[in-house]
């Protein structure tokens, strides 16, 4: 008995302010409450309807698409090719791995206040600066693009500040996976005569499937949430260029007014970070279960 | 030989990413140290000629003159927000991992992936409810209720690293001390909670990191100037046309500067927390 009262205070927190408060949320997203003042008045499913009408929706979705598949696969790429490396009995590994990571430990919005500057294409009267001026300078030049004011490629202007926030994350993740493959394996594999790459591709691979997952699973929920970085980088950019469902959920509330409009945009959103992470908890808890 | 070359490669490859990754704290850091004088976009890349801090003093104090607020004022709001909040959660952490380890009772099973589902969430899903409520119960614009919020959304965080680290500590222990009678609260006392000290440093080192970065809590909870952490303070900084850029890096260094020296004196419990935090620690 002490040990369920031990737990219940946070059990109620989590019941009211995740569940009840999600379950109001969705209620409030089916009213008319499109003002300052509530309005209960039942709507069905008109702000949907709306939203999914919406200019400014349609682009979010499609930058979120954008930007979760750069940011997720560079994450994994660069994270696994780092880990590789470090991996390789270095020396400095300490360092490497240090320099990887620490960016793990910065807020968003410093990241975003930084890139901001790095990125800004500069001017007529200024000439290239930040980054563009660092590609003049190492003949580098064609490189050249106007990052996050070219409504193209705005978005992944801002998912290359979160890969710079978040690679070493999946290099950690990989890393750890590395050291957890038994020396046994790979050396019986090499006395088998089986080479570097096939050592790669049939022992180590198949090893780090699941933690490719798992950070599968973790980074993609972050992109779809992601909100610091773009309103301390660029906001929403030359005609919703940089825009995503975060922010619009944030200027419709508590900027415009719009509490239902609001709560039908973290309806969508919630409902896409829920698709990715429900089936990865009862994945994980069947797992552990078994063990 | 062939030995030699791809070592080479190694080490080209690894250097050359770690240049890329200091470039944004190399920017940071020359940017912050030049004088006003000195400071232009154009040569951004160039080191300062010495040390001056007039960036920092003005990112700190403000300007009166040109009319905007340093971040000391809100530097404070962010320590007084962090150090009761991390405080707290990491105590309910360590109350729940204990008992959905140790004192596991019918539907103890179920209850921790319902707890860990509230730390995926987009928080966008429960910001209305969440001032409606702190309105009621008077706790909006104030830190206090920014330490409220806190630590009721640390809870999963917490309790994941705190179960995950008691899972480690056998259970013989606890059923040896129930035979020799201790009660559910002295095994937490006198077993559980002195062999806690890595699972706290994990869960408070990953807490302060995490609340000392947020921002959209602060956002909403804080919309008044004196109460804002620094990440919203750092935001309105920098998003004032009146401040010049040279501030606006010294500031974002400056709020850094914290969770940055946390992960060079204690990286590896931050590190700890981080691999908690995709569920197998």
């Amino acid at each position: 008995m002490a040990s369920i009262l031990f737990i219940t205070p946070s059990i109620v927190a989590v019941i009211v302010f995740v569940y009840i408060f999600i379950g109001w949320t969705g209620f409030i997203s089916f009213t008319k409450w499109n003002n300052v003042l509530p309005n209960y008045t039942l709507v069905g499913f008109r702000n949907y309807k709306n939203l999914f009408a919406n200019m400014r929706f349609q682009i979010d979705i499609h930058n979120t698409i954008v930007f979760t598949i750069v940011f997720v696969s560079s994450c994994l790429l660069i994270g696994l090719l780092l880990a590789f490396l470090i991996d390789r009995n270095i020396k400095g590994e300490f360092f490497f791995r240090n320099i990887f990571l620490f960016p793990m430990a910065i807020s968003f919005v410093v990241t975003g206040v930084v890139w901001h500057w790095l990125l800004n294409p500069g001017s007529i009267q200024l000439g290239s600066i930040g980054i563009n001026q660092l590609l003049d300078k190492i003949g580098l030049g064609f490189l050249k693009t106007g990052w996050y004011t070219d409504p193209k490629i705005g978005i992944i202007a801002v998912a290359i500040a979160a890969v710079w926030q978040f690679s070493g994350y999946t290099m950690a993740l990989y890393l750890a996976g590395l050291r957890s493959i038994p020396m046994e394996l790979r050396e019986a594999a090499a006395i088998d005569g089986a080479n570097q790459f096939q050592i790669f591709r049939y022992i180590i691979l198949p090893f780090l499937r699941p933690i490719t997952f798992g950070a599968i699973i973790i980074l993609g929920h972050i992109s779809l949430k992601i909100f610091d970085l773009v309103v301390a980088m660029t906001g929403p950019g030359p005609g919703f260029s940089t825009d995503v469902p975060a922010l619009f959920m944030y200027d419709t509330t508590f900027r415009g007014n719009h509490f239902s409009q609001g709560a039908s945009i973290a309806i969508i959103l919630l409902l896409m970070v829920s698709l990715l992470i429900i089936p990865y908890l009862i994945y994980t808890s069947r797992k552990e279960a078994r063990t | 030989m062939k030995i030699r070359v791809s070592r080479v490669i190694i080490y080209a490859i690894l250097i050359s990413f770690a240049i890329l990754y200091i470039i944004p704290i190399y920017v940071m850091v020359v940017t912050a140290m030049k004088s006003f004088s000195e400071v232009s976009l154009s040569t951004m890349w160039k080191p300062p000629s010495g040390f001056n801090f007039e960036s920092f003093r003005t990112a700190w104090l403000g300007s009166t003159k040109e009319g905007f607020r340093g971040l000391s004022g809100s530097f404070f709001n962010s320590v007084l927000l962090v150090l009761p909040a991390v405080t707290i959660s990491a105590l309910l952490g360590s109350m729940n991992g204990y008992v959905l380890t140790k004192w596991r009772f019918r539907g103890s099973d179920i209850l921790f992936p319902i707890i860990l589902f509230g730390m995926f969430i987009p928080y966008q899903s429960i910001l209305i409810p969440l001032v409606r409520t702190l309105q009621k119960i008077h706790l909006y614009g104030s830190i206090p209720g920014l330490i409220f919020v806190h630590v009721v959304y640390g809870i999963p965080i917490t309790t994941l690293i705190f179960r995950n680290y008691y899972i480690t500590i056998p259970t013989d222990l606890v059923e040896a001390s129930k035979i020799d009678g201790a009660n559910f609260f002295d095994v937490y006392r006198w077993v559980i909670f002195p062999l806690s000290t890595p699972g706290f440093a994990v869960a408070m080192i990953w807490q302060f990191t995490s609340i000392w970065n947020d921002f959209l809590f602060g956002l909403i909870v804080t919309p008044n100037p004196e109460s804002q952490p620094i990440t919203v303070a750092l935001n309105n900084l920098a998003g004032s046309y009146i401040v010049q850029w040279n501030v606006q890096i010294a500031g974002a260094l400056l709020t850094a500067l914290p969770t940055l020296l946390v992960y060079i004196f204690l990286g590896r419990f931050f590190l700890r927390g981080l691999l908690a935090g995709s569920l197998k620690g």
